[in-house]
């Protein structure tokens, strides 16, 4: 049989527990069973929920792996055992999910990867607040901080999104009757995560996220179908190129995200820089070294490519690069309002490049505050 | 105190006590919103008024699809259905049945009908709005094929044309609306020419999902912001991406907007140009400004003339009124004088533009 095909994956989004997205995920399984297809669940999250947990009947569930870890036993996908069974299609529930310190993989998603590598298809769920480059509009929204983020690019290659939709009127009318959560944990999640607004919001931003990878995968589709009608080449031309200035601040992780976000929307070519005076970080205090390592990291795990440049100053240097590699956007951080002393030296450097860099586009992004909700 | 938080004006306000009005009186509405025919929307619109009814609920169904696949006939005969009333050749609705009736909930599935001579109204969704005065609760289903204003849009992608059609108005005056998002089946592989005319086949269908799901999201910011308001929060969540383009007669515009229109377009967001009213202009000032107002227009971009004696001020106001997330802006070309009194207002612009994020382009 294809073993050296990789496998599909199926990612079914919605914007907040309860949807339905597990409930519609085990739904298929059924179907695909019904039709004879070799499936199984690699992983199952029941949250108590009745409607979900009698879904699970009648399909094969491969059992949970023991880890242990601070004297606490944890259970986590037993990715060994799904590989070793193999089957055609494995559903995997909580695509987000980071698995317990001592565990092969960090990352669910990573384990997903391997099971999609071994060729299964894999179908699996998550919602929109977890998706890297939304971090900051959710942040806007909810006024929480999501850690457990999937890199953009790992949705992208997604063979299908799906939304899985409910008005939040519904979906709050179901938190009430305590079908998402038991009645207590509803009343607090009310006055939280879910009141109306957010709902909204939310359900917003998954709606167009939606849309936007129905789109993606119809513009590359539809390049793949030209590109073969004309004899296997013509690759399309970026363009546009992105650069974006890495520095110490907390402020580069949204500017990456922000930036990669364009680059992904406008079939963009993104990269990552920073400038140091010895052309590598060793001559920097330990705090400013490690802010900029992770940040060079973070860039890399989204698919960014990252160097470090040599110089003195940043401005002339950084623009200097741009022109040099036909950059055309090249994306900056603006400086947050902070108490006295000011950060003169980052508004400072905004503006150096912004004085220097008439030849290019530059965007200066911002921080979104969290919104205050009625 | 946060810049974000404006105060109100007497036009937000008046609407705030009209959303107020209007979501009393009428009856609710929801629609369910398909793609295509085929993607499970009946069953999903009648398993919705199994539940209702096993929940105790009084409903009715107003309407049916002509043909109905067997699950879905099931599901009808456990409910009560007030069948469409025979007029001429076709069929409409029954209204006065559904009005005496009074049910608390009424199902139409199939909301793009016109109805025959001699019905009480033209079509059927201005039946469902008589229902609604009445305040009957109505649950509708549509496919996006039959939405007036993107008819063009749908004909341009499926080849067929469409007759029957509800405006987007209407769906836009729902409390709620819900996709029913399925994508395309996987074309099987069988001959070349078969799998050849399924891939199409899934490219159509691809597109009116990208369709369905971005007007499902247009009428979800409506709500929000109608929510919002109703609440008196006048700031918006950015959900949505909103591009301003700021112009002045003797700048460079014409990347700017054309930029700012393939970022909307890609980004499905909305895009404004404006350009802050200044007293005496010269002639050919003038006639710069209304060649790239022209251009705006041109590209479907809302335009906005501002008032104000600091443009800083008067732009960012604006933005922040109107939920603007991104701020176009070009190098300013004055110097000398001006900005040694004022400072350059681009420099300005970025002190000021907390929130936005700002993009400045060459000149």
């Amino acid at each position: 049989m294809a073993e050296s095909r990789r496998g599909k994956l199926k990612i079914y989004m919605g914007y907040a527990a309860g949807v339905g997205k597990t409930y519609q995920m085990l739904d298929q399984a059924h179907e695909m069973k019904a039709r004879g297809v070799d499936i199984v669940v690699g992983y199952f999250e029941p949250h108590g929920r009745q409607d979900t947990i009698a879904k699970t009947d009648g399909l094969e569930l491969i059992p949970r792996k023991k880890v242990e870890y601070r004297g606490s036993v944890f259970e986590e996908m037993d990715t060994d055992a799904i590989l070793a069974r193999h089957p055609q299609v494995c559903a995997v529930d909580e695509f987000p999910h980071t698995n317990v310190p001592g565990s092969v993989r960090g990352k669910r998603w990573e384990d997903v990867e391997v099971l999609l590598e071994a060729g299964m298809d894999v179908l699996t769920t998550m919602n929109i607040q977890h998706l890297e480059s939304l971090n900051d509009h959710v942040f806007q929204i909810t006024g929480i901080r999501v850690r457990e983020t999937i890199p953009d690019w790992v949705v992208q290659q997604a063979g299908e999104v799906v939304m899985i939709d409910l008005t939040p009127r519904a979906l709050l009318h179901r938190l009430q009757r305590g079908v998402v959560y038991g009645r207590e944990k509803a009343e607090q999640a009310m006055q939280n995560f879910f009141r109306e607004s957010t709902l909204v919001a939310l359900r917003e931003l998954a709606l167009r996220e939606t849309a936007h990878e129905v789109e993606h995968r119809t513009v590359v589709d539809g390049r793949d179908a030209q590109r073969q009608a004309a004899g296997g080449s013509a690759i399309p031309r970026a363009p546009h190129k992105i650069l974006v200035l890495v520095t110490a601040e907390p402020e580069t992780a949204m500017v990456i995200r922000r930036a990669k976000r364009v680059g992904d929307f406008l079939g963009a070519e993104c990269f990552a820089v920073t400038v140091e005076t010895a052309g590598d970080l060793s001559s920097l205090p330990e705090a400013g070294r490690e802010a900029i390592e992770r940040h060079l990291n973070f860039a890399r795990n989204l698919h960014i490519e990252t160097r470090i440049l040599e110089g003195d100053e940043i401005a002339p240097v950084v623009v200097d690069f741009a022109r040099r590699n036909q950059v055309t956007q090249l994306f900056l951080a603006r400086p947050q309002e902070r108490p006295w002393p000011l950060p003169l030296f980052s508004r400072d450097l905004v503006q150096k490049i912004v004085n220097i860099a008439k030849d290019m586009q530059i965007v200066i992004v911002a921080a979104r505050d969290p919104l205050a909700h009625p | 105190m946060p810049p974000e938080i404006a105060r109100k004006t007497p036009e937000q306000l008046l609407r705030e006590v009209q959303a107020e009005e209007g979501a009393a009186a009428k009856g609710h509405l929801k629609i369910v919103l398909g793609y295509a025919s085929g993607v499970g929307k009946s069953f999903r619109m009648l398993d919705e008024a199994r539940r209702r009814r096993e929940r105790g609920q009084d409903v009715v169904v107003g309407a049916v699809q002509p043909k109905v696949p067997p699950e879905v006939a099931g599901l009808m005969q456990r409910l009560e259905v007030i069948p469409l009333k025979p007029l001429g050749d076709g069929s409409a609705i029954d209204v006065d049945a559904l009005l005496r009736r009074h049910p608390a909930v009424c199902f139409i599935d199939g909301l793009a009908y016109d109805n025959p001579p001699g019905a009480r109204h033209p079509t059927r969704w201005q039946d469902v709005e008589e229902l609604r005065a009445y305040g009957i609760k109505v649950i509708a289903s549509i496919n996006i094929q039959y939405v007036a204003e993107l008819r063009e849009q749908v004909e341009a992608i499926t080849g067929k044309h469409v007759a029957q059609t509800v405006p987007v108005s209407f769906l836009k005056s729902a409390d709620e609306i819900e996709i029913v998002d399925a994508p395309a089946e996987e074309p099987l592989g069988r001959s070349p020419e078969e799998q050849e005319s399924a891939q199409k086949r899934a490219q159509r269908l691809s597109k009116l999902r990208e369709l369905a799901l971005v007007l499902a999201a247009d009428v979800v910011d409506g709500q929000l912001t109608e929510y919002l308001q109703r609440h008196g929060v006048h700031q918006q969540f950015g959900a949505h991406e909103r591009i301003l383009v700021c112009i002045t007669p003797r700048a460079n515009a014409t990347d700017m907007m054309e930029t700012a229109q393939i970022m909307a377009e890609r980004f499905h967001g909305e895009l404004v140009v404006a350009y802050v009213n200044q007293p005496q202009i010269s002639a050919a000032d003038q006639s710069a400004l209304d060649e790239k107002l022209a251009l705006a227009r041109k590209l479907g971009a809302r335009i906005e003339i501002l008032e104000g004696e600091d443009p800083v001020d008067a732009i960012l106001q604006f933005a922040r009124n109107a939920g603007i997330t991104q701020l176009f802006i070009g190098h300013s070309q004055r110097s000398g004088l001006w900005s040694r009194i004022r400072g350059n207002p681009v420099d300005q612009l970025l002190q000021r533009s907390r929130g936005l994020d700002v993009r400045v382009f060459p000149q």
